[in-house]
């Protein structure tokens, strides 16, 4: 039994299997990416005045990953175009570049999620915030590098660069009311923008890791059946795509808007 | 006599055996795998009819032991049935894990998963799906899921309680962990969903035989290409709800927890800011594609044992069709008519109003393409069209009855009354469930090599029908009375004369009791099914030819059983898929592989 159309497209649909697989595959994953993004509008639309932090990402190093997720894709491509041309070792390098992107996005990734679960707000009893990166936590008080504010909306302005300079406050522990990190749990701002750039890091992780496979042992293949491993460089490579192309859209949404 | 089954005996067929676990556990063969399917989700269909029918003594005799089973749900649940009496908790965790099972564990994967595996392939002629081993991988997410949804049942606090719908912030707030198996459970089965429908996608795009235009599908292919684009793209929105509710329950995210919550006078400590419509928005975004994810695939069945069964080719293919692809689209622009009642506006009421209307076209349409369809035909009353036949007006009144809830002024008075109740269980359960029933009598002497007993059938059959409308008929009723639906002692508490603003008269509390004992009544009368199911494997009546039901479409033109591979030699189609009783055919029917009308072997009819 031969399953047909699994390397040769079909003439009347100019497809080979697994290519309308992944499309078909990405078509779901649009959706799934979409209705996150629904969510977002209908999050953003819906929260109080002064709540949605603006300016609270640092551009630059968002701008850095979208530059390095472009690459990416630019070397998926060549190392696809590579093999048609029947040049392996140009293939492994292009590949190479494209897994060291997906490495370098993963580390500064890891940087900013760092600098967010090590960033506190507190609200004092007098309803006055303290707001900055942890410095020192004692049982008696706790050190902030960051500002005062009499209100939220102060901190989440988008003119949060021209606060007065960052300064050591210390405030103590019975003038505490609340203390919390800025993770998920944080404000709806972080709720999602930890859930979709979580969800978008599983997918470079995921497409890193069959990019890798292909590279390394799975590319065995390429002697015996070379027309079959091209294909799954390409069917690779879309999905590859996808995970850059939902970057695209997450960078603008989170970072600028 | 044609017995192509001995043919492949003789044939090369050099490879040799798989052992039991490769041959039926972890088998790549679409069949193999759509009967893995099918009987899991009929266990699934009968564990959850077993949650219902605990619920309904509580309903009928509320406070009162459960008989029989109460002492065996006190030792494996503990305090929540205690004394065999059913706890309000354990009435809320059956309710909900009753839908949940029915719908994403019963019938989406015996209507999809089940028949759209064995059939999908041997009907457009292909030697098995396109991603075989996805397939397989599909239904081990499938039992994954399924297993995780039942271990929450045994957890500190049981499953979830929060409905099938899982509305939050009542289904974030409730302390117990079940609505994270919930949540869990249901990502695998979503994935199990995903890696069906693009497998099914591409089977039907990729690997229909030489031949097989897209006119000349059976329309059973139709219904299950339709569904499964349904559920590729429907279910995406209800995994991110679920990824949120999740981070709502385990990270303390407010997605769905408005600010200044308070839950027993208590603000909770959260950061608030989220939307509970949100949560509803993309549940039924999901929820009301999934409703013609449970009746297209039934569609397609009721079709192909019609015009097999009335000898007749089928009225308005092309309008059955064009119908389904329009149910499909417009599916997705219906879902907030779930959502009235919830204050979302007027004018998006307006639009919602519009569209179900306008769905209800198609629907129309298909049932009435059916209809005709039995005009004029010799009908043959065997089992699989009894129940074909039940199908029509049942579907019919489950979907009448929906017009007065896509209304807004109709729906104020009948939202979250046993009115609706009855309404989707008439589609569902007298129709959806009945079509799947038909399938299985219809398709089972071509898995099996044998029929199922007629007699024991036809008893299930009309035993069925008259319980299905003595068990939904009096809901009805119920809720133009005003009767909740979510009332764990059945209404008692809201009792009285009926002439106050509350006061449900004693008539329509006292229905509880008949409606009970309808479904156990029920439930007795699906043991000769069960029997018969699988007491026939072995011991049923032997087929007198591969294609016993003299039918056109290309499932029948194979050996039987079909072999790994289906097909002795690709088929080539050359007609339509239902060529039946056309003037100056040699037989009744004329298959779509037969080239010049009588020259195939297969023409030949088989004695009756």
């Amino acid at each position: 039994m031969e399953i047909p159309y699994t390397v040769k497209p079909r003439p009347d649909t100019g497809l080979y299997n697994a290519k309308l697989g992944i499309w078909l595959f990405l078509a779901s994953e649009v959706m799934l990416f979409g209705a996150l993004f629904s969510a977002y509008i209908l999050l953003r639309v819906g929260a109080a005045e002064g709540t949605w932090p603006k300016g609270l990402l640092n551009v630059p190093l968002g701008t850095i990953n979208t530059l390095v997720l472009i690459t990416s894709s630019i070397t998926v491509v060549m190392a696809w175009v590579s093999l048609k041309m029947n040049q392996f070792g140009k293939f492994r390098v292009y590949q190479a570049i494209t897994l060291l992107c997906a490495l370098g996005f993963l580390g500064i990734k890891s940087y900013e999620y760092k600098d967010k679960f090590t960033h506190y707000q507190i609200v004092k009893s007098d309803g006055t915030y303290v707001d900055g990166h942890m410095v020192e936590k004692t049982a008696d008080h706790v050190i902030l590098d960051g500002i005062e504010a009499k209100q939220l909306s102060e901190i989440n302005s988008p003119e949060h660069g021209k606060h007065p300079e960052h300064k050591h406050i210390t405030v103590p522990t019975s003038e505490i009311k609340k203390i919390g990190n800025y993770g998920p749990a944080h404000n709806t701002y972080m709720a999602i923008y930890f859930t979709l750039t979580g969800l978008h890091a599983l997918h470079v992780i995921g497409g890193a890791l069959v990019i890798a496979f292909l590279w390394g042992p799975g590319a065995k293949m390429w002697k015996t059946e070379p027309e079959r491993f091209t294909n799954r460089i390409e069917v690779s490579g879309l999905f590859w795509h996808f995970v850059d192309l939902v970057w695209i859209f997450l960078f603008p949404v989170l970072y600028l808007l | 006599m044609q017995h192509t089954n001995q043919d492949s005996h003789h044939q090369e067929h050099a490879h040799h055996e798989p052992g039991f676990w490769a041959k039926y556990i972890f088998s790549t063969d679409h069949k193999v795998i759509g009967i893995q399917y099918a009987i899991t989700s009929l266990i699934f269909l009968f564990i959850g009819f077993s949650l219902i029918m605990a619920m309904r003594w509580q309903l009928a005799y509320p406070g009162k032991p459960i008989p029989i089973i109460g002492g065996l749900l006190q030792q494996a649940l503990g305090d929540a049935a205690a004394g065999g009496v059913m706890s309000p908790d354990l009435y809320n965790a059956f309710g909900a894990m009753h839908g949940t099972i029915m719908v994403f564990l019963g019938i989406v994967p015996l209507a999809f998963a089940a028949f759209g595996n064995f059939v999908v392939p041997l009907q457009i002629g292909a030697v098995d799906m396109a991603f075989p081993r996805i397939n397989m991988a599909s239904y081990q997410s499938f039992v994954v899921g399924g297993v995780i949804m039942m271990v929450s049942f045994f957890i500190p606090g049981g499953a979830a309680q929060a409905g099938w719908t899982s509305y939050s912030p009542l289904a974030t707030i409730i302390p117990t962990q079940g609505q994270t198996f919930w949540i869990i459970g249901m990502v695998f089965l979503i994935t199990s969903s995903l890696l069906g429908a693009v497998n099914f996608i591409v089977t039907i795009i990729q690997m229909r035989a030489p031949g097989m235009n897209w006119m000349r599908m059976p329309f059973f292919v139709w219904a299950q290409f339709v569904t499964a684009f349904l559920l590729l793209l429907a279910f995406p929105p209800l995994e991110a709800a679920a990824l949120m509710q999740l981070m709502d329950k385990v990270a303390d995210t407010s997605f769905f927890l408005p600010t200044g919550l308070v839950i027993s006078g208590q603000v909770l400590p959260i950061s608030g800011g989220g939307s509970p419509l949100l949560w509803q928005h993309l549940f039924w975004f999901l929820g009301h594609p999934e409703v013609y994810v449970l009746i297209l695939p039934a569609m397609g069945i009721v079709c192909e044992v019609i015009t097999n069964n009335s000898r007749k080719p089928i009225w308005g293919y092309k309008s059955l069709v064009y119908s389904s692809l329009a149910i499909g689209f417009l599916s997705f622009i219906v879902w907030a008519h779930h959502m009235y009642l919830t204050g979302m506006g007027t004018k998006i009421s307006t639009f919602f109003q519009t569209t179900t209307m306008i769905i209800s076209i198609p629907s129309v349409i298909i049932l009435t393409c059916f209809f005709i369809s039995l005009w004029g035909g010799s009908i043959r009353f065997n089992t699989p069209m009894l129940f074909c036949l039940a199908f029509l007006p049942m579907f019919g009144i489950g979907g009448l009855t929906g017009l007065p809830l896509g209304f807004n002024y109709s729906d104020i008075f009948l939202h979250d009354t046993y009115y609706v109740i009855a309404h989707f269980h008439y589609i569902v359960a007298p129709g959806t469930i009945f079509a799947l029933f038909a399938g299985i009598y219809y398709w089972y002497p071509k898995a099996t090599g044998r029929h199922m007993s007629e007699f024991w059938g036809k008893v299930h059959f009309w035993l069925s029908l008259l319980c299905m409308n003595l068990i939904f008929q009096p809901m009805f009723v119920q809720g133009m009375a005003g009767l909740n639906r979510r009332l764990y002692d059945g209404g008692a508490t809201y009792a009285g004369s009926g002439e106050g603003i509350i006061g449900i008269p004693q008539f329509f509390i006292d229905l509880n009791k008949m409606i009970s004992h309808a479904a156990w009544l029920l439930a007795i009368v699906q043991i000769p099914f069960i029997i018969n199911f699988f007491w026939s494997i072995r011991n049923g009546r032997k087929v007198a030819s591969d294609n016993p039901w003299d039918a056109t479409t290309l499932e029948w033109q194979t050996p039987t059983p079909p072999p790994h591979g289906n097909f002795i030699e690709v088929p080539n189609v050359y007609r339509g898929p239902y060529e039946y009783s056309v003037p100056g055919h040699k037989a009744d029917f004329t298959p779509q592989n037969e080239p010049e009308p009588g020259t195939h072997k297969t023409a030949k009819p088989s004695p009756k």
